[in-house]
């Protein structure tokens, strides 16, 4: 009797209050309405786009490669930012650019995360020849100028969309694996990793349902850098003529089709440089405000 | 009567709080952690501040340097420290006062040490920082301190690096770093909490000294009543932000007036019920000869015990002797060198990645961090239901039933607490959710990794009653690891000694503690804080006359 009576006085003296019930939505829209302007700044620049991307040619007046009239016309009625140096419409060219650039560079991101969240959680969790073949093999793709390998493998395998999006993805993905093995590792070491090696489960179940859950918030504002970085290359490799080939709107290969606009004082070729430049901007935004607050959450 | 008693209630009020509140912020909220407590000490005496964690010992302790933690902000009251009001006082002239006039020594000197430093160099910082003395004086002074407070080689342990300085010596160490500008008052946050009895006493014997010869004030904040009984002149019991009760001593000791200040002092009075002498001659668990350790050092040498079944067997010793690693041996993490492991008369594989589910299933083990041993991003549903569907193969509702008994049996109440996180139970429900997952597997016996020794001694009582309930109903075997001796006192059937990797001492837990004792045994048992506040004296008086001196423990 006196056993279940001193529990109970036990149990009050350590209980803290149920937390209050609440669905994720609702959680998500209070800390949304809680954030910084420029995080909101980004999100309305990143749904701007994904937007424009995802209703392009509802958007667009004429076709992607469709040839409309004279060359470099200026702004005006009819072609609102004029047209390029073959005589396409600007603004059709910039909206499907969006769709281009941005779903490629977001499926290279995907790809290299995939590759390298995986190899380096696996690294982690493995440790011993594993991690040291998987992070030397890292280290020698690392040692050489990644856009230098990009151009190197693009000539080497064709300029083909998927080879672009492979090359890409594995280059960056050496990336990813470093953040991802160096996070793991932290985790792996906790006691409830032990507890579920010595329960017998086996690797996947570690990996995935153990280590995963826990090393996702810097992941996912990784996600949002990489996604930057990795649509800066492309733009950067379009620019040079190895990036996603024409007709295909895109916009590093619009900067430099037109670039000859630029001596006469016109504003045109900067726009989809300047299209890039906010998009990076805004996602940079998301991610800070993402990663201040994933960081205050684990104090 | 000991000497410390004499004449302090007559000094002069060296820091008077009045109607302390301090509020902290979670979530975006305000709430009140310390809800107008009255503190006042006269020069050169000690006093107390007892509690559970949260009771807000810690954050008024702090409030006597005008300190708030960063999400603490204090609301209200007045703070007068010899005639200066720190509540008005700027930032500069606070920050006089700290270090130099006040000092705070941290409970874990290993987190508060610069790790890039050398000891001497941080002991040096503040009085030469605050134009108290050049560096030569300083260190001068360092070595003199370092001397007083018994570390080896005063000379030259200051030059050392903190990683290469033991535990006990390091709470040293910052304890002759907090006395660097000789302050008037001295604030010790649980100075001793992270250390082995061996060493602890070896602390509280140096900081008591220290302090009297100093003549300083101090604040003593701690958990454990034995240790304050020691130390202090004076003590105030806290419970939610509030004073509970408040007297000298001796009289706190012999004769509390509050019920919750009872409980704090009948905790220990816990004590199971002995098991039968074992029925079945084969042991559940047998080592047999393990020789064990990691790359070239054997941290185990030759050990064997036998654990029978329904029998908790205690494993006590310092940290570094080996237990955890005698537990990973029998989990199988770090297979031995030499000897093996037998369940139930049949050998086990080494190495754990070799054994069946079902060998795995049947040692269960609950680690001494409930906070890591929970993954934090997994709700208690899925916490515990994944050793019932793995081992079980359950699913659906009896999958769910499962769950709810299990819940039952921890006393949680299932409703309210299957589909929360690990991040929304205090310490205690966490450690009874690790009791439950172990229990999922349904396994015959339990490794206890010093389960109880991160919690408050209600909870941890707590949690004792349960795991003893659990064995009588589920006649479950328990090696019971811990650095203990009233955890292993209460709960144990059998006790091993450990001492550097071998077993000293083994036999029943009530022969343990009734002499005559292996000569370690005997320093472990002795070196247990009592309720009398006259017991470490008597110890010292003891130990003087015997030679024996507490310092087997510095390694």
């Amino acid at each position: 009797m006196s056993d279940s009576i001193d529990t109970t006085a036990a149990q009050t003296a350590d209980a803290l209050p149920p937390p209050p019930k609440q669905g994720r939505l609702s959680t998500a829209w209070r800390e949304l309405k809680k954030a910084p302007l420029s995080a909101k700044f980004g999100l309305l620049v990143i749904f701007g786009y994904v937007f424009v991307a995802l209703f392009a040619p509802m958007l667009t007046p004429y076709g992607e490669s469709e040839i409309v009239g004279p060359e470099f016309e200026p702004w005006g009625e009819g072609f609102v930012l004029g047209t390029d140096n073959l005589g396409r419409d600007m603004l059709t060219r910039l909206l499907y650019g969006a769709r281009n650039t941005i779903g490629i560079a977001f499926v290279t991101t995907c790809l290299a995360f995939l590759i390298g969240g995986v190899a380096g959680i696996l690294a982690a969790a493995l440790s011993g020849w594993v991690d040291q073949v998987l992070s030397r093999l890292v280290d020698i793709l690392m040692a050489i100028p990644a856009l230098i390998f990009a151009l190197l493998l693009l000539t080497i395998f064709g300029t083909s969309i998927p080879t672009l999006i492979v090359i890409i993805a594995v280059l960056d993905s050496t990336r990813v694996f470093r953040l991802a093995r160096a996070v793991s590792l932290n985790v792996v070491v906790m006691d409830f990793v032990e507890a579920a090696r010595l329960r017998g489960e086996r690797i996947t179940w570690i990996t995935i349902r153990e280590v995963l859950p826990n090393i996702m918030p810097p992941l996912v504002a990784e996600f949002g850098l990489r996604f930057c970085f990795v649509f800066l290359t492309i733009a950067a490799l379009s620019f040079l003529g190895l990036g996603i080939q024409p007709p295909t709107a895109d916009w590093g290969s619009m900067v430099r089709d037109n670039a000859t606009l630029i001596t006469y004082g016109d504003v045109t070729p900067l726009l989809p440089a300047g299209a890039i430049a906010l998009l990076t901007v805004g996602v940079n935004f998301v991610v800070d405000w993402f990663l201040h607050k994933t960081s205050g959450l684990r104090e | 009567m000991s000497a410390k008693k004499k004449d302090k209630a007559n000094g002069e009020v060296l820091l008077e709080m009045h109607g302390l509140r301090i509020d902290g912020q979670a979530e975006d909220e305000w709430h009140e952690i310390v809800k107008g407590i009255d503190i006042i000490l006269h020069r050169g005496e000690v006093l107390g501040l007892i509690g559970e964690s949260g009771a807000g010992k810690s954050t008024a302790g702090l409030a006597a340097m005008g300190f708030a933690r960063p999400g603490c902000r204090i609301s209200g009251g007045s703070i007068v420290f010899d005639g200066i009001d720190l509540m008005s006082a700027s930032e500069e002239e606070k920050r006089k006062l700290r270090g130099v006039r006040i000092a705070y020594v941290a409970q874990s000197a290993a987190a508060a040490f610069n790790p890039a430093h050398k000891l001497i160099e941080q002991f040096c910082e503040t009085p030469v920082e605050h134009g108290k003395s050049s560096k030569a004086q300083a260190e001068a002074d360092a070595k003199d301190l370092y001397k007083r407070l018994l570390l080896p080689d005063p000379d030259h342990i200051g030059f050392r690096y903190p990683h290469q300085v033991s535990g006990g010596q390091l709470q040293r160490a910052m304890t002759a770093m907090a006395l660097s500008c000789r302050p008037d008052l001295i604030i010790f946050d649980e100075p001793t909490t992270a250390l082995d009895v061996t060493t602890q006493i070896e602390v509280l014997v140096t900081i008591r000294d220290i302090v009297r010869q100093f003549n300083a004030a101090a604040i003593y904040i701690t958990h454990d009543l034995a240790v304050v009984a020691q130390m202090a002149d004076r003590i105030m019991v806290l419970r939610y932000g509030e004073l509970d009760e408040q007297a000298d001593t001796e009289k706190m000791m012999s004769d509390p007036q509050q019920d919750y200040t009872k409980t704090l002092w009948a905790v220990r009075s816990f004590q199971k019920q002995p098991a039968g002498a074992p029925t079945d001659p084969t042991p559940l668990i047998k080592v047999d000869h393990v020789t064990a350790g990691y790359g070239p050092v054997n941290v185990l040498h030759d050990i064997s015990f036998e654990i029978h079944r329904g029998q908790t067997v205690g494993v006590v010793g310092e940290s570094g002797s080996g237990k955890s690693t005698a537990a990973r041996v029998i989990t199988g993490l770090l297979p031995p060198k030499q000897g093996q492991v037998l369940v139930n008369g049949e050998a086990l594989p080494g190495d754990y990645r070799k054994r069946a589910k079902e060998q795995l299933r049947h040692a269960q083990m609950i680690y001494q961090m409930a906070d890591t041993a929970v993954n934090p991003r997994h709700r208690i549903r899925e916490i515990i239901g994944r050793p019932l569907s793995f081992y079980l193969g359950m699913k659906g509702a009896k999958l769910e039933k499962r769950i709810c008994e299990l819940l039952d049996m921890i006393e949680l109440e299932p409703g309210e607490f299957i589909d929360r996180f690990p991040g929304e139970l205090s310490g205690g429900q966490k450690q009874r959710i690790c009791i439950a997952r172990a229990l999922a597997a349904e396994p015959k016996f339990i490794i206890c990794d010093e389960v109880t020794s991160a919690l408050d001694q209600i909870v941890a009582e707590g949690i004792l009653k349960l795991l003893d309930r659990l064995q009588r109903e589920l006649d479950l075997s328990y090696m019971f690891i811990t650095h203990d001796l009233a955890t292993i006192r209460a709960i144990a059937d059998e006790v091993i000694v450990m001492l550097q990797g071998r077993i000293v001492e083994h036999g029943p837990c009530k022969e343990m503690f009734t002499p005559p004792h292996h000569e370690y045994t005997d320093l472990l048992l002795s070196s247990v804080p009592e309720m009398d506040p006259n017991w470490l004296d008597g110890l010292l008086k003891q130990r003087q006359e015997r030679g024996v001196m507490a310092s087997t423990s510095s390694s």
